[in-house]
């Protein structure tokens, strides 16, 4: 399905950073080792997190398709995490760069891009609303915050014309249309635009393009994981006669206390 | 020990608002709150029945420019001696919160569900599909708390309200124009939520879903497929790429229950699902279960619960 709803109009050529981050496939076994101190990553197959993905990358394909310029992916990651910057690739980034650091949260992953970024001359800084593992929705903010610049947060729409962004932002009870003078940093959720498939062609092209591998900057982190737990199992679930709703409801009232 | 909570009145006060004056309150040590815009102070005096002894409000900030607020978060933090800022963790606090723990060095917990352990805090991670226990190494701290994780509690009375200088800055988001939807209960905060999938088989049959949400005084939400085709608006999408929510009832009909879904919706403190198949993978997740054809199930739901309301 085509993004019917936005204007595209001719702009001077767009230069694009979109930030990447890997995330577990979304089937994945969710489970832990080292005494529940580290995620279990056996026989876990990693993607592009979907939000990066089908949202910040996509829009930023389709504004340098109707107005020229780059769009370079940036992920910070060790050597491990190349795979998925090849498929962001094949779905048709001009470049990647990988930061060569564990991203150990998400102030430590904001510093880092933030400082490669700075001196780059990026008209639009893209995130994913959040990354489907640990769901932060931070590091967008952190960058604007680390190049003081404006930050679009949570965007289900995004049109550039000239100089100036205009985009649909959710807020707390609707959605506000707003508009910034770039360069500025924006988050990316649905409705921006539809998932790409890679086809052959971009998957042989992805193995050529320049992915550069920079060093990270000095950085402390503010936060860190000390552990995690899994939700304890339910208990079976009770099967009420179809006919009989009223029992449905008795049983909401009396016994889950929840009506 | 002092804590300060920033809070959206934008929309008037909400649950969420008042749960995070609770949980500030839990903490222990004095509360004070900040805020941007036009709500009354009359109004805003109502959080110290959660705990606040008092109100800063910035009258000079009307849009939900995220630096603005932080701005205004930040200088508030520094006025107060703050060492604990907490946010409602709601679409204005996903902006503001990360720009505030850049200006005043302080370790985000995004999404937390229960109060700190020390200096550890308890937060959703993979969706739902686990919690995660983060410790903050940074001496201020800043929890953002997700909406549905705890009661608000009032026992206290009305508190003062200051108008506040918060050194906002310039706006640097221009507001073309807002978009309401009508007369709907946010999803991240609803206690109730009554969700379709595609077993319903087309937008023309929501009046169903509709009208047992409106009799429970229920949000109302839906499966992926059922927004990627645009039977529901991308709001009502719930799951692992849509919203996560944790209701206090969360009823799915005609909802299979894939993976994806599930960790949208786990959270859900009591799920009843409705499905025509005995195999549906949902029945594994859910506290009640109906075997049914949801055409026929749903209004004869809707009637029990109006003679339940009609004699309560
Ligand atoms: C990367 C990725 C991310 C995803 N993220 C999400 C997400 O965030 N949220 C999400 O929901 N999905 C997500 N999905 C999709 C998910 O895998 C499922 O495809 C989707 O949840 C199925 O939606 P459904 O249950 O409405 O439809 P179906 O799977 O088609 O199920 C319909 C159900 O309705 C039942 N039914 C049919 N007729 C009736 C009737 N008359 N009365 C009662 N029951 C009836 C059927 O028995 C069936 O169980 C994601 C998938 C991927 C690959």
């Amino acid at each position: 399905m085509l993004n019917s709803h936005s204007i595209l109009q001719k702009n001077s050529s767009m230069n694009i950073l979109v930030c990447i981050s890997k995330s577990p496939d979304t089937t994945s076994k969710i489970a832990f080792t080292d005494g529940n101190t580290k995620f279990n990553e056996n026989g876990v197959q990693y993607i592009v997190n979907p939000y990066d993905e089908w949202y910040a990358l996509v829009r930023a394909l389709e504004l340098k398709e109707a107005n020229g310029g780059n769009v370079t992916i940036v992920t910070v990651g060790e050597a491990s995490d190349e795979a998925v910057i090849r498929k962001a690739l094949a779905i048709g980034a001009d470049e990647a760069v990988r930061i060569d650091a564990a991203p150990v949260d998400a102030y430590f992953t904001a510093t880092q891009i933030a400082a490669y970024a700075k001196d780059k001359g990026f008209d639009l800084i893209l995130t994913g609303k959040e990354t489907i593992d640990y769901n932060g929705s931070q590091v967008g903010g952190m960058i604007a915050a680390e190049m003081d610049l404006p930050f679009i947060s949570l965007a289900s729409k995004l049109d550039v014309s000239g100089s100036t962004a205009t985009a649909d932002m959710e807020i707390v009870g609707g959605i506000e249309e707003v508009q910034v003078e770039l360069p500025a940093v924006i988050s990316c959720a649905k409705g921006m635009a539809e998932q790409r498939i890679p086809n052959m062609r971009g998957i042989m092209a992805a193995r050529t393009k320049p992915l550069n591998v920079v060093s990270p900057v000095d950085a402390s982190n503010y936060t860190a994981f000390e552990s995690y737990a899994l939700p304890e199992a339910k208990s079976a679930c009770k099967m009420i006669d179809p006919e009989n709703m009223d029992e449905l409801v008795s049983l909401l009232h009396n016994e889950a206390k929840v009506i | 020990m002092s804590t300060l909570v920033y809070i959206n009145s934008r929309n008037g006060l909400s649950k969420g608002d008042f749960e995070a004056v609770t949980y500030a309150k839990k903490l222990g040590g004095d509360i004070t709150v900040v805020t941007c815009g036009g709500e009354s102070n009359d109004s805003l005096a109502r959080l110290g029945e959660y705990g606040a002894s008092k109100v800063l409000v910035d009258r000079s900030v009307t849009s939900n420019d995220s630096q603005q607020i932080a701005n205004v978060v930040t200088t508030a933090a520094q006025t107060t001696g703050a060492n604990t800022i907490v946010f409602s963790h709601d679409l204005v606090a996903k902006a503001v919160a990360p720009r505030v723990s850049v200006k005043l060095i302080a370790g985000l917990v995004p999404g937390a569900i229960d109060v700190p352990n020390g200096d550890t805090v308890k937060v959703n991670v993979f969706s739902g599909k686990a919690y995660g226990f983060v410790k903050i190494n940074t001496d201020k701290k800043i929890i953002s708390l997700l909406p549905n994780s705890l009661q608000p509690e009032a026992s206290g009375s009305a508190c003062g309200v200051e108008e506040f200088d918060g050194q906002a800055g310039d706006p640097r988001i221009k507001v073309l124009n807002v978009k309401k939807p009508e007369g709907d209960i946010p999803l991240p905060e609803a206690e109730l939520v009554v969700s379709g999938g595609r077993g319903l088989k087309g937008p023309e049959n929501w009046g169903i879903i509709e009208d047992l949400a409106k009799e429970l005084g229920a949000a109302t939400a839906c499966s992926r497929p059922v927004a990627d085709v645009g039977w529901r608006p991308h709001h009502e999408h719930v799951g692992q790429t849509g919203v996560a929510i944790r209701p206090n009832l969360y009823i799915a009909a005609g909802i299979s229950g894939a993976i994806q879904h599930l960790a949208g919706v786990n959270g859900s403190k009591v799920i009843v699902v409705i499905n025509t198949d005995p195999e549906a993978p949902f029945f594994k997740a859910a506290d009640y279960g109906v075997i049914g054809d949801a055409f026929e199930v749903l209004p004869r739901l809707t009637e029990a619960v109006k003679k339940f309301h009609a004699s309560n």
